[in-house]
């Protein structure tokens, strides 16, 4: 019965997979793949980011217009990317918490929110590091992305700041999660509305980057660091998961074992 | 259905005979409004350019002051465990509740804000476009202030977080508002932003109730 066998075949991996999703969100499970995972995910990235700063500096010719000016673009662009992606993130990992209860969930979407929060400042820094000699000015509102940028900032902010409201740990993660749940339906909308209302106005006239097609020897070391920075994006939060684990958990005795430094 | 209406009857009742809290919002708005002038300058051109931004703005943060109680009044009395227990839909009775202070705090700033806008030299023409984009954009604040007044409702002085929580969300708001307001006084169609406006409320309306109920829930426990 070939059919037969396939379907006990799909039924192991299923439960194979779903076992695994729930071993994943057990702590002390999770704590062990991490100390094991973060070495590798730091090596890589440290990696990957070196290699992506050198092809970004030394081998990637300058731009035509904005000569060597335009080289930030290999820290600014990887630090939005991995802000937005650290707030989709957070959202997914909350919205994944309230609904099924799930408290290592939770703890990814604290964890998360900070680092996305530096991350997006840090797009905000070197995007005004790089408006100066380029537009001639720190800030552009007439620019949709910075704005958004900074609003998406504020997001992070609000979240973090009712989570730390609470003294009741369950109900924080709970409360905020519903913001980041409503603000996964604002975002987009933020976004439109920022990018028209920009359009409305009368565009930047000086040329952006986005306009020519980017040549394959600047485009190279762009994919890198934004690989380089996705990586230390994950080992920055797998790291403050650890920890935030720890504290959440400072009463299991795997913890306390832990603490005491006994082998498992 | 009947629950709505109650709600909404006892809501009303109480915001009357609390008048002094309903007309805080609304003195602070003129109040605001009137300072605008003496921060900016006297001149007709500037107030005519800045003038529709600023009353946004400030109808933005008027919207905010009034929302601390919404819930926080009914919480600690205990009425609104006893309204979460009810057969009716918490959501319902959470939209009558935001009915009924987009009622006594949105309608009169709307009809406030055509006086405060002549006062900064907007042509008459473009007070049907200023009255219409606040009439479909207050609803949603008044939604958005709401979710920000429930998820912080078991904080004690949540009152202040809440702007923060609920200013970025209204981005969109400001931004749509204050586009048909300016396209009007120049004289432009702003049938578009308009539209857009409808979009957020009737997206205000249908999802926001569900989001305060489920922080209500939790906010109880």
């Amino acid at each position: 019965m070939p059919q037969h066998y396939a379907w006990a075949w799909n039924k192991d991996l299923i439960v194979g997979l779903v076992r695994w999703f729930h071993s994943l969100a057990s702590p002390p499970h999770f704590y062990r793949l991490a100390q094991r995972l973060s070495p590798w995910l730091i090596a890589t990235s440290v990696v990957l980011i070196v290699a992506g700063t050198y092809g970004g500096l030394v081998l990637a010719p300058p731009d035509y217009l904005q000569g060597d000016g335009f080289r930030i673009i290999y820290v600014h662009v990887p630090s939005a990317y991995v802000g937005m992606l650290a707030y989709v993130m957070m959202a997914g990992a909350a919205g994944i918490g309230f609904i099924w209860r799930i408290k290592l969930a939770h703890a990814v979407a604290v964890s998360v929110a900070p680092v996305g929060a530096s991350f997006t400042f840090l797009a905000l820094v070197t995007g005004a590091v790089w408006g100066k000699p380029m537009w001639g000015t720190y800030w552009e509102w007439a620019d949709a992305r910075l704005v958004f940028e900074l609003l998406l900032l504020f997001l992070f902010l609000g979240y973090m700041v009712l989570h730390a409201a609470f003294d009741d740990r369950d109900k924080a993660d709970r409360i905020s999660a519903i913001l980041a749940a409503v603000g996964v339906i604002n975002v987009p909308i933020i976004h439109y509305s920022v990018e028209w209302w920009s359009t409305l106005h009368q565009g930047p006239t000086i040329a952006r980057l986005d306009a020519p097609a980017i040549t394959l020897d600047m485009l190279v070391p762009l994919l890198v660091m934004i690989l380089g920075f996705t990586l230390y994006f994950a080992w920055l939060v797998t790291r403050r998961l650890q920890g935030e684990v720890l504290e959440r958990e400072r009463q299991a005795r795997w913890v306390q074992r832990l603490a005491a430094g006994e082998p498992e | 259905m009947n629950a709505f209406a109650l709600i909404l009857r006892r809501d009303l009742k109480i915001a009357f005979r609390r008048w002094g809290e309903l007309a805080t919002p609304l003195i602070f708005f003129v109040i605001v409004a009137s300072l605008f002038p003496l921060a900016l300058s006297p001149e007709a051109y500037q107030l005519r350019d800045a003038g529709p931004g600023f009353l946004w703005i400030a109808a933005l943060l008027s919207s905010l002051l009034a929302l601390d109680g919404l819930f926080r009044t009914d919480v600690q009395d205990g009425s609104m465990e006893q309204l979460a227990l009810s057969p009716a839909p918490l959501a319902l009775i959470v939209l009558a509740k935001t009915l009924a202070h987009w009622l006594v705090s949105g309608v009169p700033l709307i009809a406030l804000a055509p006086f405060l806008a002549l006062s900064f030299y907007l042509p008459l023409e473009a007070l049907p476009v200023l009255v219409g984009a606040l009439a479909l954009a207050t609803p949603t604040l008044s939604v958005l202030a709401a979710l920000g007044a429930a998820l912080t409702v078991s904080i004690r002085g949540g009152g202040a977080i809440i702007g923060l929580l609920v200013l970025p969300l209204t981005a969109p708001v400001l931004i749509f508002g204050t586009r048909a307001t300016s396209l009007a006084i120049h004289g432009e169609p702003a049938v578009g932003p308009l539209y857009l406006l409808a979009a957020f409320a009737v997206l205000a309306i249908s999802l926001g109730p569900l989001a305060c109920a489920a922080a209500l829930r939790v906010g109880l426990e």
